[in-house]
């Protein structure tokens, strides 16, 4: 066990110092989300005047929370670009052939994009409260949002990581991780109020663990959050992080095991 | 005989198959190898690419299961204990295995601690392993500004770094410029003498093997086809190498000069590619006459005859049946 956590802050530590030395990387990953919050936010304004909108907030505050999930799902289905490139260069069969635990290469890369999906949280926030966005949820409201933006993100650099060992190809992994990931994005209330959707987006939205962290977070930043609305969503955002992480584990056996 | 504890390393009938493309049949890389490495020499798998080195050494060091076979390493078997065989083993892949992001003693420093070690001796260890390879200097770059040369030694540091008892080297050189391999070879040929190590190394050069190995062993479709110290491969092949090179040679005279050149008292194992022919003889300088008097009585101009003695590349004709060049 101690040398589980060893290991993953080595190997945490690792990915952190090349983020540092590359700082451009989570610049560019900003842009998208910016263009989200200002110009769609400008743009479809008057979203929610539609009978049936979400109502008493602007239609920016309502996306906010919104970007924040797809910006913690675009980055996070990258996240296997990272073992490909390890596996490219001689980096991933030292690793495997040395005593290190599977699990701790996993826990390092989740730690790592839960570390960087916190900062861009933080920065998305700043930007749609610059553009005149407010949250009454307040402080818990963040602190509720940013958990399910790390939780989905590691939900989804777990599936990518497991991609990764089991198609060890960069094409193939950004296509199937796209493949994924816009889906999720759109069949979700991310964008637009579900309740305007079809039957079937509803439907499927209530089962998209994109939904879980958009409305579990916009029921936070609430004036008047219901625990009840938070709570159970965020709990099986936690179930399905554990098991996409073990999966992820597993992932490593058949990569082995066809090496 | 399989002794597991008298050898760091053992092999025994491994086999391993993997998918053919597109519903072909499966391909066999490893086809009932055996092999037994004595503690502290340095054993060199020889052989083409796909003979089976790479899959041997991936088998041997936990990163690949075989289909069938057993194997050990420092007396510990490699598919019940793979864990345990980890800590005792240092690899260098045939692909460079440092963080292009990282520096050279980053890179050292991790590698020291994901095998266990404290913080202050990883630092130490990294620092003497940066002075051993002279890489003192550029030990706080990035080594994605390396040379291919400077990021190889780095690679066996990294292999190196927590004092493994056995050490793979798989293909150390592939790629190198010929002064930085020179200088790879001086490094081996010094880490097999100052530290009481097994190395197992794999190459497809002829003259990598002949200078660093204690013992080789030749590798062709999956098996060992040869083994033994370089001296007593090429002693066992009895006798010189006469090279003759014709003027020029119509389709139809290289049989002719293969009849006439068998037919030379002392000349045997005749063979012909183009306008060159090999033959072996137990005394090259004595045959050299009698070649010239019989390929001249056939109307068949010789450019140029050499003499010289058996090469490991004769070893392997002799026991894979092909000229190492022709395949390598």
């Amino acid at each position: 066990m101690a040398s589980l956590t060893t290991d993953s802050v080595l190997l945490t530590t690792r990915s952190v110092r090349t983020l540092m030395r590359q700082p451009a990387y989570l610049a560019i990953s900003l842009v998208q989300p910016v263009i989200w919050l200002l110009l769609f936010g400008q743009l479809f304004k008057s979203v929610i005047d539609i009978p049936g909108f979400a109502h008493g907030i602007t239609y920016l505050e309502f996306i906010t929370p919104g970007v924040i999930m797809m910006t913690a799902l675009f980055s996070s289905g990258w996240a296997g670009t990272v073992y490909i490139e390890d596996m490219s260069i001689g980096v991933m069969d030292r690793l495997l052939a040395s005593p290190v635990r599977r699990g701790a290469m996993i826990i390092g890369t989740l730690a790592y994009q839960a570390l960087t999906t916190v900062i861009q949280t933080l920065i998305v926030f700043g930007i749609a409260y610059a553009a005149g966005a407010r949250f009454p949820g307040g402080v818990t409201g963040i602190a509720v949002t940013t958990l399910s933006a790390v939780l989905i993100a590691m939900c989804i650099a777990s599936f990518s990581n497991s991609i990764a060992l089991l198609v060890r190809q960069q094409e193939a992994l950004i296509g199937i991780s796209q493949f994924i990931v816009l889906p999720l994005q759109f069949l979700s209330s991310a964008v637009m109020d579900t309740e305007l959707a079809p039957g079937w987006v509803q439907h499927v939205a209530r089962y998209n663990p994109v939904d879980w962290a958009v409305v579990a977070s916009r029921e936070a930043l609430s004036a008047s959050p219901s625990a009840g609305a938070v709570l159970p969503r965020l709990g099986a955002l936690i179930v399905l992080a554990a098991v996409l992480g073990w999966l992820a584990t597993r992932a490593f056996r058949t990569y082995q095991r066809s090496a | 005989m399989y002794r597991p504890s008298h050898a760091a390393l053992t092999a025994q009938d491994l086999v391993k198959t993997y998918p053919g493309t597109r519903g072909a049949e499966r391909i066999r890389a490893l086809d009932g190898l055996s092999v037994q490495i004595g503690a502290g020499s340095v054993f060199a798998l020889l052989g083409r690419n796909g003979a089976g080195k790479s899959t041997t050494v991936k088998i041997l060091c936990t990163l690949s299961r075989p289909d069938s076979g057993a194997a050990t390493v420092a007396g510990t078997d490699v598919l019940r204990h793979p864990d345990r065989v980890r800590r005792s083993i240092g690899l260098v892949s045939q692909k460079s295995s440092g963080d292009p992001m990282a520096t050279g003693r980053e890179n050292l420093m991790l590698a020291a601690r994901i095998q266990g070690m404290s913080r202050a001796d990883a630092r130490a260890r990294a620092g003497a392993l940066l002075d051993r390879f002279g890489l003192a200097d550029a030990a706080d770059r990035l080594t994605k500004t390396y040379s291919g040369g400077m990021m190889r030694k780095l690679d066996v540091a990294i292999g190196l770094v927590h004092r493994p008892s056995v050490l793979f080297l798989d293909e150390p050189t592939t790629g190198l410029d010929p002064e930085a391999r020179a200088d790879m070879w001086r490094e081996i040929e010094q880490l097999a003498g100052d530290e009481q190590m097994t190395v197992l190394l794999t190459t497809h050069y002829l003259d990598e093997a002949d200078r660093l190995a204690d013992r080789l062993a030749i590798v062709d479709a999956g098996r060992i086809v040869v083994e033994g110290t370089p001296e007593e491969l090429k002693s066992e092949l009895r006798g010189d190498t006469v090279h003759i090179e014709l003027d020029s040679v119509a389709d139809n005279e290289a049989p002719v000069a293969v009849g006439v050149l068998g037919s030379v008292p002392g000349l045997r194992d005749v063979v012909a590619d183009g306008v060159r022919l090999r033959a072996r003889a137990d005394s090259g300088a004595r045959a050299v006459p009698a070649v010239l008097a019989a390929l001249d009585g056939a109307g068949l101009g010789v450019a140029a005859v050499t003499v010289a003695r058996p090469s490991l590349d004769d070893v392997y004709l002799r026991y894979a049946g092909r000229t190492f060049e022709e395949v390598a």
